[in-house]
């Protein structure tokens, strides 16, 4: 802590220099498993990033024309025609979700077992819901629309293509997401952070810690998800 | 006391900021050395993975060189055949082997006991991502086995050919190539991430980040690129693999194919070239820098002298990295690519030649009025910077667009990037395998053989390679199974083909000579003191030889000064250990 003290009194720049001209650690007071979260973060934002560009090579090189996304994505109510209706829900559900883990990180160094789980408990059943409504979603593409990742009536056959599989990847990381929540849940909820129990297989003592590494990889999901939402929705 | 003082000395080690490390201990004996979670045994399970693998493919590429230098004399080397070899043994080496050992090896090995840690910071995951990268490998062996065999699409697995019919291997052997290369960058990145934050969080009391040893901030760099440079492969793979299974059509325009219009149509073949290449020329650093790194640290051990120009070859490598993003299309200027882009990435291809010249120039300076002792690494560091500087000369003609146009897709090419990417790293890997043998086994490798070993190899490789950038330069094209009756090329250019490729085999038995050597000086070689070589890094100063579970003993060492205090005026050796607090 008194590092932290240390830095206001010597400026941002100046603090940072210090710590990364020190020895042991460059992130002073920073735990191995946070730094390594960020550190994978930036790997798979370039995995994104690759997708994401891939995605708008694809959209130019193509002849045919692109589906209209507010044509494609749209919901009939009641006869009503409304566009992106199923996707703001889901845009919706997925930020409350980040909410709810931004205050079970919270109460995670308040060392509230009880509200810790609860709110995790929260973020991954509106991860499992928004994964449900894709599932959703997808259903509707494929068997009203007839969308498939090699064609569709509608024109580009790389529409559907892409979008499989980059809404594919991204709600494979909101699966994972969903199951190491419920798992990080569990172990709070039994109180193997406040025990520091061993983990089941790496031995290492459980802490409180934990939880706010399983945020930033929670934020991130979220973060890619405006992305796509933009270029694939929007656009 | 001595008026001198050493470059970066201080009396003063911060307190610890954190505990020690929780190890793991294994109880049984398949904790201990199959799934260990020690970073010492995995360093050397995926040292003996990578090296078995890269046997496969300097057979592969011997078979290859029999078919150039005796064209049809063997039967068994059809056309189909010739394209698996040369598709093989590309990937393998470059990422099989040279990531894997350089990384995978070298990495886990020393970074920890370098950096004065017990182990990696992760050592579980550790454990997985070698048995990840294990089982790339046995799907990549695996290819050889299925209906097909092996892709035969080159190393590069351009589509749209890499898929269509009348390439090899489009059955299956395409299909485990992907699965293979996702399943490693999987394993890899578990790995990676190990690296990287036992450099920036693990180190020991003492240990700045300006004190670490260059080899640490070579295969810390490197580790970095691969985890942003991988990411490319990935989705290349994960589309290939949908354009093949599924039939999308991303690396796939409309095409007719054995005189029929295929299902493709729209798709991009210059996506998949872009986002290779902008993993394949990081790669190509991601196995440079470790070797930069650990000929640094050769150069300055067996030439008694500081490195020259510490902090620059620091700098000179994190710029290297961040400038290797630049550069990827200098692989594609007859792709058919914008020609400003190729005014833009010849611009930069260049300037990455100014770093890397400051390299060279500083090993050079290091040697300069040093203490030279020629053991055994020390003629491998040497003879890198010959290969590499004949390398990087040509890099340079390659890199000009206007040059590299009439130079595509010759043996000049081919000639390059051996004599950069592939003799150079090797004879580092070779200088640092009998540099830290001794650290790693408790026992000296054989002189004899050694020298043997080198000046077979270092002459063999000039041999191979000397001559191939004249068949370069006369248009004789890479990849051709046979060159068949042409005007342009010479009679006397199959003559210089055979001489090369009995240089080749030369080479190539040599290094069962280094196997031996390995195998043999593991019984009966010389007992090694706990540091043979005099060397002040904290690996040579472990409590036990080889380091035990944990690495040191006790207590763990504080660092008080820099890697490089060779000579130092004053002193009562001619080396200062790390850890040694300065006289008072």
């Amino acid at each position: 802590m008194s590092e932290v003290v240390e830095n206001e009194k010597t400026g941002a720049l100046a603090g940072m220099a210090a710590d990364w001209s020190s020895d042991q650690r460059a992130f002073k007071g920073v735990p191995w498993h946070k730094a390594m979260m960020w550190v994978f973060l930036l790997s798979d934002t370039f995995i994104f990033a690759c997708f994401l560009i891939s995605y708008m090579k694809v959209r130019i090189t193509t002849t045919l024309p692109w589906p209209s996304s507010s044509e494609v994505f749209a919901l009939t109510i009641n006869g009503h025609h409304i566009p992106l209706l199923l996707i703001a829900i889901m845009t919706f559900i997925l930020i409350t979700s980040s909410g709810t883990m931004a205050m079970a990180v919270r109460f995670g160094y308040q060392k509230n077992k009880n509200m810790t789980g609860f709110l995790l408990i929260v973020t991954a059943l509106l991860g499992a819901s928004f994964v449900g409504m894709q599932a959703f979603e997808w259903t509707k593409l494929i068997v009203e629309e007839g969308i498939r990742p090699w064609g569709n009536p509608m024109g580009a056959e790389q529409f559907g293509a892409v979008f499989f599989m980059v809404t594919g990847f991204h709600g494979f990381h909101v699966s994972v997401g969903v199951i190491f929540l419920i798992i990080t849940a569990v172990k709070v909820l039994r109180g193997s952070y406040d025990n520091e129990t061993p983990g089941f297989m790496t031995g290492r003592k459980g802490n409180y810690e934990i939880v706010e590494s399983m945020g930033l990889y929670w934020h991130f999901v979220d973060l890619v998800w405006v992305f796509i939402f933009a270029f694939f929705y929007l656009w | 006391m001595s008026t001198a003082t050493t470059h970066d000395e201080t009396s003063y080690v911060p307190p610890a900021e954190v505990g020690e490390m929780e190890l793991y201990h294994a109880k049984t004996w398949l904790g201990k050395y199959v799934f260990s979670q020690d970073a010492k045994v995995i360093a050397i399970q995926y040292a003996f993975t990578a090296i078995a693998i890269g046997m496969v493919a300097l057979v592969l590429s011997l078979l290859m060189r029999l078919q150039l230098g005796f064209p049809n004399a063997f039967s068994f080397i059809t056309p189909t055949a010739y394209y698996q070899y040369v598709t093989m043994h590309g990937m393998i080496m470059v990422v099989y082997l040279l990531t894997a050992l350089f990384l995978g090896g070298f990495g886990n090995y020393l970074i920890p006991v370098m950096v004065g840690a017990r182990d990696m910071v992760f050592p579980f995951l550790n454990m997985l991502s070698f048995w990840i990268y294990f089982l790339a490998v046995v799907v990549l062996v695996a290819s050889f086995f299925v209906p097909g065999g092996p892709s035969g699409a080159g190393w590069t697995l351009y589509p749209p050919q890499a898929i269509l019919e009348g390439t090899p291997g489009t059955e299956w052997g395409i299909i485990l190539m992907l699965i293979s290369l996702f399943m490693f960058i999987v394993g890899f990145t578990m790995g990676g991430l190990n690296y990287v934050i036992t450099v920036l969080q693990a180190r020991t009391r003492g240990m700045t980040l300006m004190r670490l040893p260059l080899t640490v901030w070579g295969i810390f760099i490197a580790t970095i690129l691969a985890l942003l440079a991988f990411p490319a492969l990935l989705v290349s793979c994960i589309m290939m693999l949908l354009d093949i299974l599924l039939g999308t059509s991303f690396f796939m325009p409309a095409l007719v194919s054995m005189g029929e219009q295929l299902e493709y149509g729209g798709g991009s073949p210059i996506l998949f070239q872009h986002l290779f290449w902008f993993f394949g020329h990081p790669e190509v650093y991601i196995v440079a820098l470790p070797a930069f790194g650990i000929v640094s640290d050769l150069l300055s051990v067996h030439a008694r002298k500081a490195i020259f120009g510490y902090r620059m070859m620091v700098w000179a490598i994190v710029a290297i990295g961040g400038l290797s993003f630049i550069v990827w299309a200098h692989h594609m200027y007859v792709s058919g690519m914008n020609p400003y882009f190729g005014f833009f990435f010849a611009t930069t291809t260049l300037i990455i030649a100014v770093p890397t010249a400051l390299k060279v120039y500083n090993w050079v300076l290091t040697l300069w009025r040093g203490n030279i002792h020629l053991t055994v690494p020390m003629y491998f560091a040497i003879g890198f910077i010959f290969t590499f500087v004949n390398g990087g000369l040509t890099g340079l003609f390659l890199g000009n667009v206007t040059v590299d146009l009439p130079l595509s897709d010759t043996m000049f090419v081919v000639a390059h990037f051996h004599m950069v990417m592939a003799v150079s790293p090797v004879l580092v890997v070779f200088g640092a395998i009998y540099h830290w043998y001794p650290k790693i086994t408790g026992r000296m490798l054989h002189d004899g053989m050694g020298m043997f070993h080198f000046w077979f190899t270092f002459i063999g490789s000039y041999a191979i390679y000397y001559p191939m950038h004249y068949l370069g330069f006369l248009g004789v094209p890479r990849r051709y199974f046979s060159l068949g009756n042409t005007d342009f090329i010479p009679a006397s250019a199959a003559s210089l083909n055979q001489a090369i490729s009995i240089a080749a085999i030369i080479v190539g038995i040599t290094q069962l000579v280094f196997i031996y050597n390995l195998v043999w000086s593991l019984f009966n070689g010389k007992k090694a003191s706990d540091n043979p070589w005099n060397a002040t890094t904290l690996e040579w100063q472990t409590a036990t030889t080889p380091p035990g579970h944990g690495n040191f003993g006790k207590e763990l060492p504080k660092v008080f000064r820099w890697a490089y205090d060779y000579s130092v005026p004053g002193a009562d050796k001619d080396f200062i250990p790390q850890n040694e607090p300065p006289r008072s």
